[in-house]
């Protein structure tokens, strides 16, 4: 590197740059680079990924500044005639010991020093096809007076696959692993097979049905940023609706659901009957409930008109109504305070330490929000302040739902109230021609946190890497942080208040 | 207390009373119609992502479909998608829309046993494998529980285990990570009982059906006793559904 050499280049959220431009570090500048940068508290790494490429392994890493809207990108490259070894940087940075492990399942590259290059998600394309995902050997504390809880992967309840295995000293967990993989459907390759447009927006649809917007908004910018189409102002601002509408309904269902672990039906029930009211609107906005068909690339099939702007308007303010009446009730109940308080606690610290982001992250005191830090249109032109919480407790998660869903609907309040919804943003795009030798990276705050989705071009302008990351993969750690020294019986209500993704996870 | 009796009358009845005749309004997409109208049908082919649609005479495959309406917004005059949300069907050739037909899907009662209906007329328990669902179907599942949909009125429940269980619904294009524990779940089920595939990507494998980790051996050696298009199916499609075929 000389010395008049950046270690990085600089982009901002969805800006697409010429590859070349990206440095190419060797391996121990990379790893100071690296170090250095996550060394200040406001960046984090937000993917490091590889692929091949010609003669060997090109690996990119990304990290974002919470408060300059910068993301720094920088890359090293790690030739097939070099021994596939690398030191692992996860004794420096906690946080990036998932990405390692990622790389090494996917293409065998040892990080000597890595604490533990545990499995992610035994994907059909690891390098290693004689680990099976149903042999896997959990993690084991040698004891007379311990013993193990398995639980998974098919659980008691209509959920995702996915094993949990406790280790307990009578009613006290002293450790809990997670396992995943049961869910993987080669979401990534198959973005790369599929040939159309229409396919690959799909294929986003599908990452994690219960974040669609999310993920198809994230993919979305993406290709629009790569294809360099400028989009309508109204249409961006159109998704922000979605995004938060999306937020509101996921966060009353799970305020719902943790009711419903505590035995309190009359929120249980109230909860879901408020968010069949906002998805109900979702169905009168694009048909589907879930948001299936709303969001495609360059335009959308369903614009939102002053119409349904008036109507939005009108199930907001009975909404909010009865769930302001009925959270004041809730949350102050001695029964629900006496199971959440004080439960399942992650510090600021640990939250940092582990990479933590989006709601995860807010509810232990650290201010990370795409939406804030990293605005798309939409939330540039009307400000969202983040709701963060100090204390990192079950509790902490059930109240930050609750100031999330007010903060939302005062905020999508301003947006229909300014917005004169005329332009037809016009039918979406059915094909695209991409950029040659491009890569972008695209950041949107779904309701559980920092979606990810990273894409690069060859020199024709054919996709040949896509990479999806839900903030899942870093969250997941906070639940098992949270359990340790806990009774297993708080394992529900714990596992409830993250509702962490198990197929955005596997993909 | 008093604010909660409030709450509770300020909300009122909120099930569907009549779930069985319940309408669902538009843009809702359910089962499609095609017209007798000429188009390019090649270009009508193409346009489906999922390869649902197949030429002369020009047919709609719901099995494949995932119900995009991508086809009935570039040929608004051939394709219709109305707003019949009864698709569940025990025969998968149902689940083809012929050109010019505008037929409800159905259950064929003819083909279920007697002791299907005599043994879970009343009571029918499930149990839920998500074999690499998105958790959309999941949550619509979910969701025929609730308050508004109030599925339990019908005695069908999703049970914990599969011991207590009399069928299972799978979601999801079935995973080879996954492929062992439904089976381990489908045995683990005493007979009589049922094999339910929920949603696109389970019936057919959707927009994944091509993907290498998939493993849907299981199809090969069970018979699904009902198939629940849709991506994700409303929870009426699914409830009814399940009432055509147990009651």
């Amino acid at each position: 590197m000389n010395s008049k050499d950046k270690a990085y280049y600089t982009v901002k959220n969805n800006q697409s740059v010429d590859i070349k431009k990206i440095p190419v570090l060797h391996y121990s500048d990379f790893s100071t680079t690296i170090v250095k940068l996550l060394d200040n508290t406001d960046n984090h790494c937000v993917t490091y990924f590889a692929f091949y490429q010609n003669e060997g392994l090109k690996f990119i890493a990304a990290v974002a500044n919470d408060s300059s809207h910068q993301i720094y990108i920088f890359s090293h490259f790690l030739l097939k005639s070099e021994k596939q070894e690398l030191e692992s940087l996860t004794t420096k940075v906690t946080a990036l010991h998932i990405f390692e492990r990622e790389i090494h399942e996917n293409f065998s590259v040892y990080f000597s020093g890595h604490p533990w290059l545990k499995p992610v998600r035994f994907a059909h394309n690891r390098a290693n096809k004689n680990l099976k995902i149903n042999d896997y050997p959990f993690y084991k504390i040698e004891s007379e007076e311990l013993h193990e809880v398995g639980v998974g992967p098919v659980h008691a309840g209509i959920i995702e696959p996915g094993h949990f295995r406790f280790i307990c000293n009578g009613e006290e967990v002293l450790h809990l692993e997670i396992q995943h993989g049961w869910q993987h459907r080669g979401v990534e390759q198959t973005m790369l097979d599929k040939s159309t447009l229409l396919q690959r927006t799909m294929v986003s649809e599908s990452i994690a049905g219960d974040t669609t917007i999310g993920h198809s908004t994230a993919f979305a910018n993406l290709m629009e940023s790569l294809a360099g189409i400028k989009t309508n102002p109204q249409l961006e601002v159109e998704r922000a609706v979605a995004l938060e509408l999306e937020r509101i309904a996921v966060h009353t269902a799970d305020i719902s659901a943790l009711c419903t672990d505590v035995a309190y039906s009359l929120g249980a029930n109230i909860f879901g009957i408020l968010r069949t009211a906002i998805i109900n609107f979702t169905q009168s906005w694009c048909g589907n409930r879930i948001g299936k068909g709303l969001i495609r690339v360059g335009g959308t099939n369903h614009p939102f008109n002053n119409e349904l702007r008036n109507k939005l308007l009108k199930v907001l303010a009975e909404y909010e109504e009865q769930f302001i009446r009925l959270a004041h009730l809730t949350f102050k109940l001695p029964s629900i305070e006496n199971r959440f308080d004080e439960i399942g606690t992650v510090t600021q610290q640990q939250a940092m330490k582990i990479g933590a982001v989006g709601m995860v992250a807010r509810m232990a005191n650290v201010n990370r929000d795409i939406r804030n830090s990293h605005p798309t249109y939409g939330f540039q032109k009307y400000i969202y302040q983040p709701v963060v919480l100090p204390k990192g407790d079950v509790f902490s998660r059930f109240l930050l739902r609750r100031k999330e869903i007010r903060q939302s609907i005062a905020w999508l309040r301003d947006v229909l109230n300014a917005e004169d919804l005329i332009i037809d943003s016009g039918a979406p795009k059915t094909q695209l021609n991409l950029k040659p030798s491009a890569f972008c990276i695209s950041l949107t705050e779904g309701w559980r946190g920092e979606i990810c989705h990273a894409a690069v071009t060859d020199e024709n302008g054919n996709l040949i890497h896509y990479k999806i990351k839900d903030p899942s993969m870093h969250n997941w750690k906070a639940l098992e942080l949270s359990l340790r020294n806990l009774e297993i019986s708080d394992f529900p209500i714990n596992n409830k208040s993250y509702d962490l993704s198990y197929c955005g996870f596997d993909l | 207390m008093l604010q909660e009796i409030k709450i509770i009358k300020h909300n009122g009845k909120q099930f569907i009373p009549d779930l069985r005749n319940a309408t669902l309004a538009a843009p809702f997409r359910g089962r499609p119609v095609i017209g007798p109208e000429k188009v390019d049908e090649t270009e009508l082919v193409n346009c489906c992502p999922l390869m649902a649609i197949s030429a002369s005479p020009v047919k709609i495959n719901l099995a494949k479909c995932n119900f995009c309406g991508e086809c009935a917004l570039r040929f608004p005059d051939k394709i219709k998608f109305t707003r019949d949300h009864r698709l569940a069907t025990n025969k998968i050739e149902n689940l083809i829309i012929l050109e010019g037909e505008d037929r409800p899907i159905k259950v064929d009662q003819k083909s279920i046993s007697k002791k299907i209906k005599s043994t879970f007329g009343r009571s029918l328990k499930l149990r839920q494998v998500s074999a690499g669902g998105d958790n959309s179907c999941e949550m619509e599942l979910n969701a025929c529980g609730n308050a508004n949909f109030d599925m339990g009125r019908y005695g069908i429940e999703f049970v914990a285990s599969p011991r207590h269980a009399d069928g299972v619904l799978v979601t999801g294009p079935i995973t080879e990570n996954m492929a062992e524990a439904l089976q381990i779940t489908y045995d683990a089920i005493p007979s009589p009982k049922l094999f339910i595939l929920c949603g696109v990507d389970a019936i057919s494998g959707g927009i994944f059906a091509n993907s290498a980790a998939l493993n849907r051996s299981i199809l090969n050696a069970v018979k699904a006793d009902l198939f629940i298009p849709g991506n994700p199916p409303h929870p009426l499609t699914i409830i009814n559904g399940l009432l055509d075929l147990i009651k």
